[in-house]
């Protein structure tokens, strides 16, 4: 299907958006930022592309590799970057930081550090959301090291037996930390897992934003007709290392030829050389876009950089509910 | 008062929370057939299949699901037949739903209630005798609920319920089977409150879930031999009745806690610890625990018997304690 020109640009501005964001996390980090950080450079395509067609009271579930979602999903940069530098502002107030960005306003209820154990959680959301009828509907997004987890299994098979309004997005980005897929799993296409549980499953081009949100608009018409669960596999790459605990970008399991194949597919340049291509945009407009983009940035560390640090007492508190 | 069975009874608070609040529903093995105790009995016929789910063998995505509902809205209750299955479950209950309320810096809270039995003396083996109170004791942001009556098990589950933080309730299953008389007016039972179940002058006697009727039977026969025992049943391990246990000793000068989960790492060992770091002056002797030994629950009941406190072996205990 051929993307609306204005959606076309807005998920390209999104995406890069993210890319900046990150590479900007990524100097702060190296001058000091506290946290373990988790870089999504590579697989905006899918974050971008399925919360496209997002209402913004859906629910999405993250991952330890969560900041694309959020900022797909419509999340506050300021409140994200107060959150990293440990400021009173903070979208956790100081106690989740980038593994458990957690801002129900825009609908993202959790990042989740432990792998796989965000999608019974989001099946939870999507049975409130049924029993509710509300209409909302849950995504859970994971990688391919999570679908060997027993909790994906049991969960793919509750939201099979309860039809439940959820949305799996599984980004394949062929890597479980350092162990490849063709190791950790007996079966390649991961999407035709779903099948064993009654769940419709799709592969997708993970590196082309337009085919991610075409099969993401598909899905979520099923799901919203009250069709069940789907099950959609994008396949991507991821440039930087499991994390920045490995500034090699993953060097002891992969080859710099191998990255630079994924490069040159990279979402943001397909984007916009097929805005180009079609003259929906000119080169003063990119800029623009790019520079609205660094102006956002740039806004948000001046608003955590402003922020109050958080007091270290506030640790001994919100346990529990007054 | 009345007499009822005690199962039905405690139905009947699951009844009267699901018709108060709407967003209250029931998941868990077999609850549409009443439940494997029989404590969701009809309740199925009255709310349908809806708010009275049977689920899949799936501890740990059930578990999630609660918690996915709780911050959305829902008030869920998941049943898991035997703590020693809640392990399954481990991930959801330690790493997600006792850390979410906190991990958002107070901004959601998490409104969910599991139930599970513990139990013993029923020669069950090894993987259904359990009491794993203490495994959930160790973790911030559990409320931990440990009824030892049918009276007080229905209570508490009405405050478990309207309470926004997530409860786990550790009943035992002893009970269910049996009748007595019960309050026929609504009532609640508050967390964090214990009750004084017997005043006594010699010698604090703290015993958790069953084990407060083990304790009774105790105290009553030391009553004859002239020995005065304060039995206190905590009712909540999280949170504790500190002020309670505390003045009990400064009182008693004493203390023994019971409990039938293993000895090592135990809800005594803790509780005892607090005692000591707050009242270490007024102690006459050294606190003790009785506790299973560190071994698993044996099948037979001979063996079973051995390493089970029981009322015996508690009065035994506190007259060495009182020599």
């Amino acid at each position: 299907m051929e993307i609306p020109k204005e959606i076309l640009i807005g998920m390209y501005s999104k995406m890069l958006l993210i890319r900046l964001f990150e590479e900007k996390i990524l100097e702060l980090y190296r001058a000091g930022m506290k946290g373990l950080y988790h870089l999504t450079c590579g697989q905006e395509a899918v974050a971008v592309g399925v919360c496209t067609v997002l209402n913004p009271d859906d629910y999405i579930f993250s991952t330890h590799r969560g900041k694309g979602h959020y900022i797909a999903k419509g999340g506050d940069l300021k409140a994200m970057m107060a959150e990293f530098m440990e400021k009173q502002t903070g979208c956790n107030r100081g106690k989740g930081g980038p593994m458990h960005l957690i801002d129900p306003a825009v609908g993202m209820l959790g990042a989740n550090g432990i792998i796989g154990s965000n999608l019974p959680i989001a099946c939870g959301a999507a049975l409130s959301a049924k029993l509710r009828g509300s209409g909302q509907l849950a995504v859970a997004f994971f990688g391919d090291g999570a679908a060997n987890t027993g909790v994906w299994h049991e969960t793919m098979n509750l939201a099979g037996i309860w039809k439940l309004p959820v949305l799996f997005v599984c980004e394949n980005n062929f890597f479980q930390e350092s162990v490849p897929v063709s190791r950790h799993s007996s079966l390649q296409e991961l999407y035709s897992r779903a099948a064993g549980y009654h769940i419709p499953g799709y592969g997708v081009d993970g590196m082309d934003v337009s085919a991610v949100y075409a099969a993401a608009l598909e899905a979520v018409r099923h799901i919203r007709s009250g069709g069940g669960a789907v099950m959609l596999e994008c396949k991507t790459y991821r440039y930087h290392g499991h994390s920045e605990a490995d500034p090699t970008r993953g060097m002891r399991y992969r080859t710099g030829e191998e990255i630079a194949l994924w490069e040159g597919k990279d979402p943001i340049k397909q984007a916009k050389a097929y805005l180009l291509e079609k003259n929906w945009i000119t080169n003063a407009e990119l800029e623009a876009i790019e520079k609205t983009c660094t102006q956002a940035i740039d806004e948000a560390v001046a608003f955590a950089k402003s922020s109050p640090d958080v007091p270290a007492e506030w640790a001994l508190t919100d346990v529990f509910t007054d | 008062m009345k007499n009822m069975n005690y199962r039905a009874f405690v139905a009947g608070g699951l009844r009267e929370e699901m018709e108060r609040d709407e967003r209250v529903f029931l998941m868990g093995q077999g609850v549409q057939a009443g439940g494997s105790y029989g404590t969701c009995e009809g309740l199925f016929n009255h709310f349908g299949p809806e708010r009275v789910r049977d689920t899949p063998i799936s501890e740990d995505s059930v578990v999630g699901c609660a918690l996915g509902a709780a911050i959305t809205g829902m008030r869920p209750i998941v049943e898991i037949l035997y703590c020693d299955f809640a392990l399954r479950a481990m991930d959801q209950i330690v790493n997600q739903l006792a850390k979410y309320r906190y991990m958002s810096g107070g901004r959601m809270s998490v409104p969910l209630v599991i139930r599970t039995a513990c139990g013993y003396g029923a020669s069950r083996g090894a993987q259904h005798s359990q009491s794993l109170e203490a495994t959930f004791f160790h973790f911030p942001g559990l409320k931990i609920v440990v009824p030892s009556s049918a009276v007080n098990a229905k209570g508490l589950l009405k405050s478990a319920v309207r309470d926004d933080n997530p409860v786990i309730i550790m009943e035992s299953f002893l009970f269910y089977g049996t009748s007595g008389p019960v309050p026929e007016e609504e009532y609640t039972t508050p967390l964090g409150k214990a009750e004084v179940k017997r005043e006594g002058k010699d010698i604090t006697l703290l015993a958790v879930s069953a084990m407060v009727s083990q304790a009774m039977k105790a105290a009553e026969a030391l009553a004859g031999e002239g020995i005065e025992v304060e039995v206190i049943d905590p009712l909540t391990l999280v949170p504790l009745d500190m002020e309670m246990i505390v003045n009990s000793v400064r009182k008693t000068n004493r203390l023994l806690v019971v409990e039938g989960g293993p000895k090592r790492g135990g809800v005594g060992s803790e509780i005892i610890s607090s005692v000591v770091e707050e009242a270490f002056d007024y102690f006459d002797c050294p606190p003790s625990r009785l506790a299973i030994p560190n071994v698993p629950i044996p099948f037979s009941s001979k063996m079973e018997g051995l390493v089970l406190p029981s009322s015996l072996s508690i009065a035994k205990e506190i007259r060495r304690m009182l020599e």
